[in-house]
C-alpha cells in the first residue's frame, strides 16, 4: 500500500542545510493499523507529510497504492489525495466558514462524481456514523473539540480513501473523548478495510495500533509489529 | 514502481455549479470584509457613471434643444452695425420664404420709476418672431405675446424686481423711454440662467429702440440676426448648404474655417468657465465708436451649435473624469491591499482545501469567483450611487446650462461603468489571489508564518502576465477615458510617478526607522517605530493608499485656493465703489461735480478706442494673411480700448521692458517725431507675437498713431479696476477723441442710490455700477464654485477611507498577534495602544507628508499648464490637511486593532 524508500529531507536553516529525516525506508501493508511515534522534533510530521505527498522528499521515493508520489506535480498529488487519502489533524483544520455538513461534502464536491445531492446524503450517513445526528448544520465554532474532530473523521472517510494518515489525532481533546475518537478510527479501520497511519507521542495510542515506527533524530530507531493493546 | 499517473484517473473534477455554491458558501464570513475592500472601487464608479450619464443626458438635451439654443435655424452676429449687405442677403432670403428676427443687445442702466432705485442691466432689443423654436417662458405666464404691441414693456429678470425693489406692472426707465413691467423672465432659451448673476436681462421689442435713444451714443452693442428657414426644407441639411453660401458673402476670410472655432469660447463661457470677468463686467464694455475696418460677421448653424456644445461637454466630462479615473485607481490598490489581508486570512483553509485534493487551479477559480461577485457588488453599489448623484445633478447645476436637462438612465454609461469597475476590481485582487496557488498543503500539518505560506515568485509567469495586464488596464482605460492617446499616456505616467515616489518615500522610511531606533527610547515608541520595518510590516501599502489619498485630496484643494485667490475682490479702502462709464468727454467736468458733492472721485481713466493698423511696417491685412508667424487673428481684428498714463495700476506688474513715469524723460527719449511709449499687456504680446522695441501702429478713429513696446506687463483681470491690453504714455492719446471711466467712492449706501439715480436722469447714456451688487456677485458665484470643490475634495477624502481600511487591514492579524503576546508578557492596555499609536501616528505623518509634497507639484503643474497661473502655496491648508490624514490614519488603525483588547490572550494563542 505504502512504500518508503530511503526518505531524506533537508530544510535550510538560516545559511547552512539542516536533515530533519535521514534516508527513512519502510513498507505498509494495505489494511494495517501503524502508528509513528517519537519525541517532539523527530521528524514524525515531516514525514507524515511526505508519506501523504503534501511535500516532497530531497532523495528517496514514496509509492502511495502503486503510484509513485514523486513523479506527479502538486496538483496532481492534490488529485491522488482526493481519491485515496484522507486526513484528520491535531487541530481538526475544519473550514470555519462552512457548516459540518458542508465540511464533509467538500472532498466530495472537489472530485465532482456526486451529484449534490448524494454528496449531501453520503456526508449526511457518515455524520450520523460518527454519532452527529442531527449537528449538520452547525458551523465549527458552535461544535465541541470532540465534535469537530469526529466532523473531521467523517470528512476524512467520506471519499472511501484507501489510506487514513491521522496527526496527533487526540492531541487537543481530554483523555475520553480522544478515547472515542481512536474508537471511531480503529471501527472505521475494520469495516472499511482503511489502511490508517497515526503520528503521536502517545505511548498508548501507540500501543493499540498493530506496528510502531519509532523515529529519533530523524532515524528510524525502532520498527516492532506487536498485539494491539484495546483500553 | 508501477503505477497509473494519478491525473488519468482524474474524476470529473469541480462543476462549474459545485464551483459556485462551495464559493457562496465559503464566502460567508468573509462577505462583509469583502464588500468593504471591493467598496474601494464603487466612488470611482460612482463617479465615471454620474459624469458619463449626465454627459450623456446633456448631449441628448443639446441635440433636442439645438434649434431653441440658437434660437433659429440659422445665426449671424456681429460686433457692430450689420453691414447693408447683410440687409440686402436678408431681404432676397425672404422673399424666398426665409424669416429672420434681430436681437440687439447692449448694457444699459434701468431706473425702476416707483422706487427710484437704478441697475446696470444686459438690454436684449428683440424683432417680431424671436425666438423662432422654444418659448419664452415669463410670469406671470402667457405675456410674451403682448412684446410687440402698442405699449411699450419690457420683461426683466426676477432679480432685477429685487434689486429695484419693483413689481410686475411698475414703470421702468431705459433710456429716454418709460416702459411697464409687464412680466418676469422665466426661461429664455439658449441662455444660462447664470448669465442673469452678472447683468440681469431685460427684453424689449426692438421697434422701442429709437425711442431709448441709447445706441446713439455708441455702447458698444451685439447684433444677431436668426433665421428660420421655410416649412418644408430639410433643417440641417439646408442650414448648412444656407450657411456656407452666407459664408462666402458676408465672412469669405473665415469661410472655410467655419463657426467652430468662433463658438468654443462661448460654449465653453456657458458652461461656466472661459470667458474673462473684464469681459463680463462693464468695465471692458466702454463703448466704441463707429469701426473703420469691417467687422466680421459670423454664421452660425443648428448643427454648429450643436457640435461646439457637445464638444465643450465631452471636453468637460473628459476633465472631470480623470478625477475619476484616479479614484477607481486608487480604489483598485485598496481592493489589492484588502484582498492580501483576506488572502492571509485564508491560507488555513486552503492548505486544507488542498490535503483534501483541490488542484491549484479550482482554489485560485474559488476564490477569484468570490472577488468577482463582490467586484460585480462594488461596481453595481457604484453604479447605483452615480445614477443618483446624476439624477442630482441638473438640479444644481441648472443655471449654469443653457438648455433644460431631463436625467434618463443612460444604459451605455451604466454598462460601462459596471464593467470598468468589475475589471479594475478584479485584475486588482488577481496578484494577491494568485499567491493562494502557492499555498502548500503542508500548512494543514504545521503552520509557517503568513510570509513564509505565501511565497512569492518573482519570475511566475502568471504573475507576471497580470502585473503586464494591470499596467495595460491602467493604460487603457486613461486612453478611453481622456479620449487621446498622449492624454491617457501623461496621466498614466503621472499615476506612476506619484506610486514610485510614494514607494520610495515608504522604503525611505523603512530604512530610517532601522537606522534610528534607540534603545534609550520608550518602550512603546521603539515598539512602535520598529513595527515599520519588521517582517510584515505595512508601510508601504498604509503610505500608497494614505499618500495617494492625500495627494489627490491636497491637489484638489490647493488648485481651489489658486484659483479663489484669483477672483479676490481687492477690498482695500482707497478702492471706490460705485463706477461710472460710458463718460462721453464732454459730461465728465458736470458729471464730477454731481459726485464729488456726495464723494471723493479715486480714479478718473480715460480710454480711447482704436484699433491695430500695422506692426513694423507690415500692415493688419497682410499680417492676417501670414502664415508664417502664427498670430491670434483676434489680436489683429479686435477693437482696443486702451488707456493712457504716468504710472502703474496695483493690477499690474511689470516683467519686461520699463516703465518711464516722468514725461520729460519720455519726451526727450522720443525726440520730435518718434514713436509714443507703449506697454503691452503680456498675454497679448504671446498671442500677437511682439516683443520690446516692435513698433505698433495704430488707427485712433481715423488717426495713425505710431507706438513703440517699451514694456510688458502682467495683469490680474479679475481684478475690480480698469485694465487695459495696451497702455500709452498720456502724451500719445491726451488730445484723441476719449471716454472715461470714473470711481468714486460713496461711504453711505442711500447716498449711492440717489446720486445713481440723479446720474441717470441727467446722462441716460451713463451707466453706473455699484461695486458692491458685483462683489457679491462674484462673491455667491465663487461660493458655489467652492461648494462644488469642497464635494469633491470630500468626494476623494471618501474614496481614502475604504482604501485605508483595506491598507491597514492587510497586517491587521499580524498587529493583533503581536498586540496579545504583549499583553500575555505583562503590557497594560495603554501599552499597546502607544505602541500602535505609534506606528500609526509615523505612518501618517509620512504618507500625508509626502502625498503634500506630491499635491504641492501636482497643483503646481496644473496652475502653470492648465490654469495658466501663477501657484501660491496654501500653507494653513496643508498643514490641516495633513493634521487630518494622520489623525484618520491613527483612528482607523486603533479602529481595526481594537480586537487586541476585546479577544483574551488565550484564544488567539490557542488560535496560533
Amino acid at each position: 500500500m505504502l512504500v518508503a524508500r530511503g526518505l531524506s529531507k533537508d530544510y535550510s536553516s538560516g545559511d547552512r542545510p539542516l536533515t530533519v529525516l535521514h534516508s527513512v525506508s519502510f513498507e505498509i501493508p494495505r489494511g494495517s493499523y501503524v502508528s509513528i511515534v517519537g519525541p517532539s522534533g523527530s521528524g514524525k510530521t515531516t514525514l507524515l507529510g511526505l508519506l501523504a505527498g503534501l511535500d516532497t522528499p530531497t532523495r528517496g521515493t514514496i509509492e502511495l497504492d502503486g503510484t509513485d508520489i514523486g513523479t506527479l506535480d502538486e496538483d496532481q498529488r492534490a488529485a491522488l489525495r482526493g481519491e485515496k487519502v484522507g486526513f484528520v489533524f491535531q487541530s481538526f483544520q475544519l473550514i470555519p466558514t462552512l457548516t459540518a455538513l458542508e465540511n464533509v461534502q467538500v472532498p466530495l464536491e472537489l472530485r465532482g462524481d456526486a451529484s449534490p445531492a448524494e454528496a449531501a446524503a453520503r456526508a449526511q450517513t457518515l455524520l450520523e456514523r460518527v454519532g452527529l445526528h442531527g449537528r449538520g448544520h452547525h458551523f465549527p465554532t458552535q461544535l465541541s473539540g470532540g465534535e469537530q474532530q469526529r466532523v473531521a473523521l467523517a470528512r476524512a472517510f467520506v471519499n472511501a480513501p484507501a489510506i487514513l494518515f491521522a496527526d496527533e489525532p487526540t492531541g487537543n481533546l481530554d483523555g475520553a473523548t480522544g478515547g472515542r475518537i481512536v474508537d471511531l478510527i480503529e471501527e472505521l479501520n475494520r469495516e472499511r478495510g482503511t489502511t490508517v497511519v497515526l503520528v503521536t507521542h502517545d505511548a498508548v495510542l501507540a500501543a493499540r495500533t498493530q506496528r510502531t515506527i519509532r523515529l529519533a533524530d530523524g532515524h528510524v530507531v525502532e520498527d516492532v509489529a506487536h498485539t494491539p493493546v484495546t483500553v | 514502481m508501477s503505477g497509473r499517473p494519478a491525473s488519468a484517473a482524474r474524476p470529473p473534477g469541480l462543476r462549474a455549479a459545485t464551483l459556485a455554491r462551495l464559493a457562496w458558501r465559503e464566502s460567508r464570513t468573509a462577505r462583509r470584509r469583502l464588500a468593504l475592500y471591493m467598496s474601494s472601487i464603487a466612488l470611482g464608479v460612482a463617479a465615471l457613471v454620474a459624469i458619463d450619464s449626465f454627459a450623456g443626458n446633456v448631449t441628448r438635451s443639446i441635440r433636442e434643444q439645438s434649434r431653441a439654443l440658437l434660437g433659429g435655424d440659422l445665426q449671424m452676429s456681429s460686433r457692430a452695425v450689420f453691414p447693408p449687405l447683410v440687409d440686402s442677403l436678408l431681404d432676397s432670403l425672404a422673399v424666398a420664404g426665409t424669416r429672420h428676427a434681430r436681437i440687439t443687445s447692449f448694457a444699459s442702466m434701468a431706473l425702476a420709476n416707483s422706487t427710484g432705485n437704478t441697475r446696470l442691466v444686459q438690454v436684449r432689443a428683440v424683432s417680431e418672431g424671436y425666438p423662432f423654436y422654444g418659448t419664452i417662458g415669463t410670469i406671470p405666464a402667457g405675456t410674451w405675446s403682448e412684446a410687440h404691441g402698442d405699449r411699450p414693456v419690457v420683461y426683466v429678470d426676477p432679480s432685477l424686481l429685487v434689486s429695484l425693489d419693483a413689481q410686475v406692472g411698475d414703470s421702468m426707465r431705459l433710456g429716454q423711454q418709460m416702459f411697464t413691467i409687464i412680466g418676469a423672465l422665466d426661461n429664455v432659451p439658449g441662455d444660462a440662467g447664470i448669465t442673469a448673476v452678472i447683468g440681469p436681462r431685460v427684453f424689449v421689442s426692438a421697434k422701442w429702440l429709437a425711442a431709448m435713444g441709447l445706441l446713439q451714443f455708441g455702447s458698444r452693442a451685439e447684433y444677431d440676426v436668426v433665421m428660420r428657414l421655410p416649412d418644408g426644407a430639410n433643417g440641417t441639411r439646408a442650414g448648412t448648404v444656407l450657411a456656407r453660401a452666407l459664408r462666402r458673402r458676408v465672412d469669405p476670410r473665415n469661410a472655410d474655417r467655419g463657426a467652430e472655432e468662433d463658438t468654443r469660447d462661448r460654449a465653453a463661457g456657458a458652461l461656466g468657465g472661459g470667458e474673462r470677468l473684464d469681459d463680463s463686467i462693464a468695465v471692458d464694455s466702454v463703448t466704441g465708436l463707429a469701426a473703420p475696418i469691417p467687422t466680421r460677421v459670423r454664421v452660425r448653424t443648428v448643427a454648429d451649435t450643436e457640435r461646439d456644445f457637445t464638444e465643450a461637454v465631452a471636453r468637460l466630462a473628459d476633465f472631470l473624469s480623470v478625477i475619476g479615473l484616479i479614484a477607481l485607481l486608487l480604489g483598485g490598490i485598496g481592493v489589492a491591499s484588502g484582498i492580501h489581508a483576506f488572502v492571509v486570512s485564508k491560507i488555513d483553509t486552503v492548505a486544507v482545501l488542498r490535503c483534501l485534493g483541490a488542484s491549484s487551479k479550482q482554489v485560485l477559480a474559488l476564490y477569484v469567483l468570490q472577488a468577482f461577485v463582490m467586484g460585480l457588488a462594488g461596481a453595481a453599489a457604484g453604479t447605483a450611487l452615480g445614477v443618483a448623484i446624476q439624477f442630482a445633478l441638473p438640479g444644481l447645476v441648472a443655471e449654469f446650462l443653457p438648455l433644460d436637462v431631463s436625467p434618463m438612465l443612460e444604459w451605455r454609461a451604466i454598462a460601462l461603468g459596471l464593467a470598468i469597475g468589475v475589471w479594475v476590481a478584479l485584475v486588482f485582487a488577481l496578484r494577491p489571489l494568485l499567491a493562494l496557488r502557492r499555498v502548500s498543503p503542508l500548512q494543514a500539518l504545521r503552520r509557517a508564518t503568513d510570509e513564509n505560506a505565501l511565497p512569492s515568485q518573482w519570475k511566475d509567469p502568471a504573475r507576471i502576465a497580470v502585473d503586464v495586464l494591470l499596467v495595460a488596464s491602467v493604460i487603457g482605460i486613461a486612453i478611453a477615458r481622456t479620449g487621446a492617446v498622449l492624454d491617457g499616456l501623461a496621466v498614466s505616467a503621472g499615476i506612476t510617478v506619484a506610486v514610485l515616489v510614494l514607494w520610495a518615500a515608504s522604503t525611505v522610511l523603512v530604512r530610517a526607522a532601522r537606522g534610528s531606533v534607540r534603545a534609550s527610547w520608550p518602550f512603546a515608541v521603539r515598539q512602535g517605530i520598529a513595527n515599520l520595518y519588521r517582517p510584515a510590516n505595512q508601510t508601504r501599502a498604509v503610505t500608497l493608499a494614505l499618500g495617494f489619498g492625500a495627494f489627490l485630496l491636497s491637489t484638489v484643494y490647493l488648485v481651489q485656493s489658486n484659483l479663489l485667490t484669483r477672483f479676490q475682490i481687492a477690498d482695500s479702502a482707497a478702492a471706490g465703489n460705485l463706477l461710472f462709464f460710458d463718460v462721453q468727454d464732454d459730461q465728465v467736468r458736470a458729471l464730477d461735480s454731481l459726485v464729488s458733492a456726495v464723494g471723493p472721485i479715486v480714479e478718473r481713466t480715460p480710454i480711447v478706442t482704436m484699433r491695430l493698423a500695422g506692426i513694423n511696417g507690415d500692415n493688419v491685412q497682410r499680417l492676417l494673411r501670414d502664415t508664417v508667424v502664427d498670430r491670434a487673428g483676434w489680436t489683429l481684428r479686435r477693437e482696443y480700448r486702451s488707456s493712457y498714463r504716468d504710472s502703474l495700476s496695483p493690477s499690474e506688474k511689470l516683467v519686461q521692458g520699463e516703465w518711464t513715469a516722468d514725461a520729460e524723460a519720455r519726451e526727450a527719449r522720443r525726440g520730435p517725431d518718434g514713436p509714443y511709449e507703449v506697454s503691452i499687456e503680456s498675454g497679448l504680446a504671446d498671442d500677437l507675437k511682439v516683443a520690446l522695441g516692435d513698433t505698433l501702429i495704430w488707427d485712433v478713429q481715423g488717426v495713425r498713431v505710431r507706438s513703440v513696446v517699451t514694456s510688458v506687463r502682467e495683469v490680474n483681470w479679475a481684478r475690480f479696476e480698469t485694465n487695459f491690453f495696451a497702455v500709452f504714455a498720456p502724451e500719445a492719446l491726451r488730445a484723441a477723441p476719449q471716454q472715461f471711466v470714473l470711481i468714486a467712492n460713496i461711504a453711505d449706501q442711500t447716498t449711492l442710490a440717489e446720486v445713481q439715480r440723479d446720474v441717470v436722469r441727467r446722462f441716460p447714456n451713463v451707466s453706473s455700477l455699484d461695486l458692491s451688487v458685483i462683489r457679491n456677485t462674484i462673491g455667491s458665484i465663487v461660493d458655489r464654485v467652492t461648494v462644488a470643490i469642497r464635494f469633491l475634495g470630500v468626494f476623494c477624502l471618501a474614496i481614502g477611507v475604504p482604501v485605508l481600511f483595506s491598507a491597514v487591514a492587510a497586517t491587521r492579524r499580524a498587529r493583533l498577534r503581536e498586540g496579545v503576546l504583549l499583553r500575555t508578557l505583562g503590557a497594560s492596555r495603554a501599552m499597546v495602544q502607544r505602541v500602535l499609536f505609534t506606528e500609526y501616528a509615523a505612518l501618517g505623518v509620512l504618507g500625508a507628508f509626502t502625498g503634500m509634497v506630491l499635491a504641492f507639484g501636482g497643483a503646481w503643474a496644473l496652475m502653470r499648464w492648465v490654469f495658466e497661473g501663477t501657484f501660491v502655496p496654501a500653507w494653513g491648508a496643508a498643514a490641516a490637511i495633513i493634521a487630518a490624514m494622520v489623525t484618520l490614519t491613527v483612528g482607523i488603525g486603533l479602529l481595526t486593532s481594537r480586537d487586541v483588547h476585546r479577544e483574551t490572550p488565550m484564544a488567539v494563542l490557542r488560535d496560533a
